[in-house]
């Protein structure tokens, strides 16, 4: 598509495949790819070509964890030529407003149409901690701003947009269990007033938390005014969900699924790290990963079942090649054509 | 207040380097109650510069006096003869108090021994916490009566992100959620439908985005108006 004008007429948003997916009522999937820290093209395409087919749309993350790499919408590019649909991440970390609408321009032209807006770890997490951030707007007013560049075609300065305005499938995420817990359907409730078209939530781990959530959420009748698209990923090994349990804010790892990932390397369990061979290393690291697969394909066919819920993200970063087992296991594949 | 810490000794005996005479200017207002830079600082520091000079083999003469606000040209003419007689001067000032001083004595050359952190209060004793962003349009009365422009790690009007947990912001353990202040606070008063409102993006003309500041009234000025 040239850009958004088509579109206008013909009643979607952006006419991205994602949001033709989600209103022709298919279970949508979407995917995630984070760039290299450097300017090699082959990664990207190698690793779009591991969710071509696969995923609907695929986040492209803007400098994920504050750490630079490749840009979203340079990566973007990259993953279109693959035949592949971004989902252009953007922080408000990094850009102020004169400067995310600019790449949106851009990225429009380009023939990108789904947008995540998000705050944006801070940089203190990433490898340039002595940087000043922006945060001139947050990412409740990114969704404003661009879907009044759309929809009002203005600027955020009131300005008219002369000329075609660019448009988005605009998106958003939402972190379910962080805290204050209570507060979250209502920030997700704010989301959906700002603009957003689509939701994709912190990886869920824990599916009757998020049932909960999502009683609130249809409470509030946030389902039928967005496509609340649930995050998923498979867990690599015991560690991983330990480590994420303790340390990452608002992700719940209930310690079913850590005795399950557990009991998936119990074949090595008496042996120590430095005891095993290369082998049996990567045997045990085999097992975990399949049971990992197999927790999140569950997890999916879990959360399809909740009311509301629309489609899922998978986030598998530097584990793409999991996608496809897990979008086949959970009898999401071969996609929907439309 | 203006909350302030001293530099290390080391990057203060740097910054007086060359000089044979040391005026170290304490200041009687913010840094005094922040124990930066009063009269007793002021001593300690001018004590600790000319022993450590003196151990290295090149001692340098520091003497010290401590004026009652750093921040207005008027109350600097006291010390006006021992800037004179001073080759560098060590402002234990805010920033502020600093460019009083360069301006008010342009032949003086000025270093600063403090690094002015934040606006803010103690909390405990020996525990300061910064409150205020002087963003020069105040949201308070939209979010409690705290800070999220000083208080939130990402200055969010919408928030918060998702990495609040356990009260704290996910950037420090030690750092208050200013979101979770925020939400409890608005709870506790019956006023949680107000954090519904989206609040639009900021106009951060008024904050230091909009260049330097400058606050004029017409009706405290002591100049004549032409007819």
């Amino acid at each position: 598509m040239e850009n958004g004008q088509s579109s206008a007429s013909n009643g979607y948003h952006a006419g991205s495949t994602l949001e033709r997916m989600l209103r022709a009522g298919h279970f949508a999937v979407t995917g995630e790819i984070g760039p290299p820290q450097s300017a090699d093209a082959s990664e990207i395409r190698h690793k779009a070509a591991l969710l071509k087919g696969c995923c609907d749309a695929v986040n492209i993350t803007d400098n994920q964890t504050a750490i630079v790499r490749m840009s979203s919408i340079g990566a973007g590019t990259l993953v279109v030529q693959e035949g592949l649909e971004p989902v252009i991440q953007m922080t408000c970390r990094d850009r102020n407003r004169l400067a995310i609408q600019a790449d949106l321009l851009g990225a429009s032209a380009l023939g990108m149409n789904n947008l995540l807006c998000l705050s944006g770890d801070h940089q203190r997490f990433g490898n340039h901690p002595t940087a000043k951030n922006v945060f001139d707007i947050d990412s409740l007013q990114l969704v404003k701003m661009v879907s009044d560049m759309r929809d009002k075609k203005i600027f955020q300065c009131g300005e008219d947009i002369k000329g075609s305005e660019p448009r988005y499938f605009v998106g958003a995420a939402s972190a379910p269990f962080a805290d204050p817990i209570d507060f979250r359907p209502y920030r997700l409730a704010k989301k959906v007033a700002a603009g957003a078209d689509f939701i994709q939530t912190q990886l869920v781990y824990d599916v009757p938390a998020f049932a909960k959530f999502m009683d609130k959420v249809r409470e509030l009748g946030l389902h039928k005014k967005t496509y609340i698209l649930a995050g998923v990923g498979p867990l690599k090994s015991p560690g991983m969900a330990r480590y994420m349990k303790k340390n990452v804010p608002g992700i719940l790892v209930p310690d079913e699924l850590i005795d399950r990932m557990t009991a998936a390397g119990a074949a090595w369990a008496d042996k120590k790290p430095a005891d095993m061979t290369k082998e049996e290393k990567s045997a045990r690291m085999a097992a975990w990963k399949a049971e990992g697969i197999q927790i999140c394909i569950e997890l999916i066919k879990e959360l399809r079942a909740i009311e509301g819920v629309a489609g899922v993200h998978v986030m598998a970063i530097e584990w793409e090649s999991a996608v496809k087992p897990i979008v086949e296991g959970a009898g999401l594949f071969p996609r929907p054509q439309v | 207040m203006i909350v302030a810490e001293q530099k290390p000794l080391a990057e203060m005996k740097t910054l007086i380097n060359g000089a044979e005479n040391v005026l170290v200017v304490g200041c009687g207002t913010c840094v005094t109650v922040c124990f930066a830079g009063g009269t007793r600082e002021a001593d300690i520091v001018s004590t600790s510069l000319r022993m450590a000079t003196k151990l290295d083999g090149s001692p340098q003469q520091v003497t010290h006096s401590t004026v009652q606000r750093q921040c207005e040209w008027e109350y600097l003419d006291i010390i006006e003869e021992q800037v004179k007689a001073a080759d560098i001067v060590l402002s234990l000032g805010c920033g502020i108090g600093v460019q009083a001083i360069a301006e008010h004595f342009p032949d003086a050359w000025v270093v600063p021994g403090l690094n002015t952190s934040f606006l803010g209060l103690p909390t405990e004793h020996g525990v300061w916490e910064e409150r205020c962003a002087a963003c020069g349009e105040c949201l308070l009365a939209v979010t409690g009566g705290i800070c999220p422009v000083a208080r939130c790690s990402k200055s969010l009007l919408n928030g918060p992100c998702g990495g609040s947990e356990n009260g704290h912001c996910e950037i420090d353990p030690d750092v208050a959620c200013a979101w979770q202040l925020i939400v409890d606070r608005m709870s506790s008063k019956g006023k949680l439908d107000a954090l519904l409102e989206i609040q639009p993006p900021k106009n951060w003309q008024n904050s230091r985005d909009g260049g330097p500041r400058k606050i004029v009234r017409q009706d405290l000025r002591l100049v004549e108006f032409e007819d």
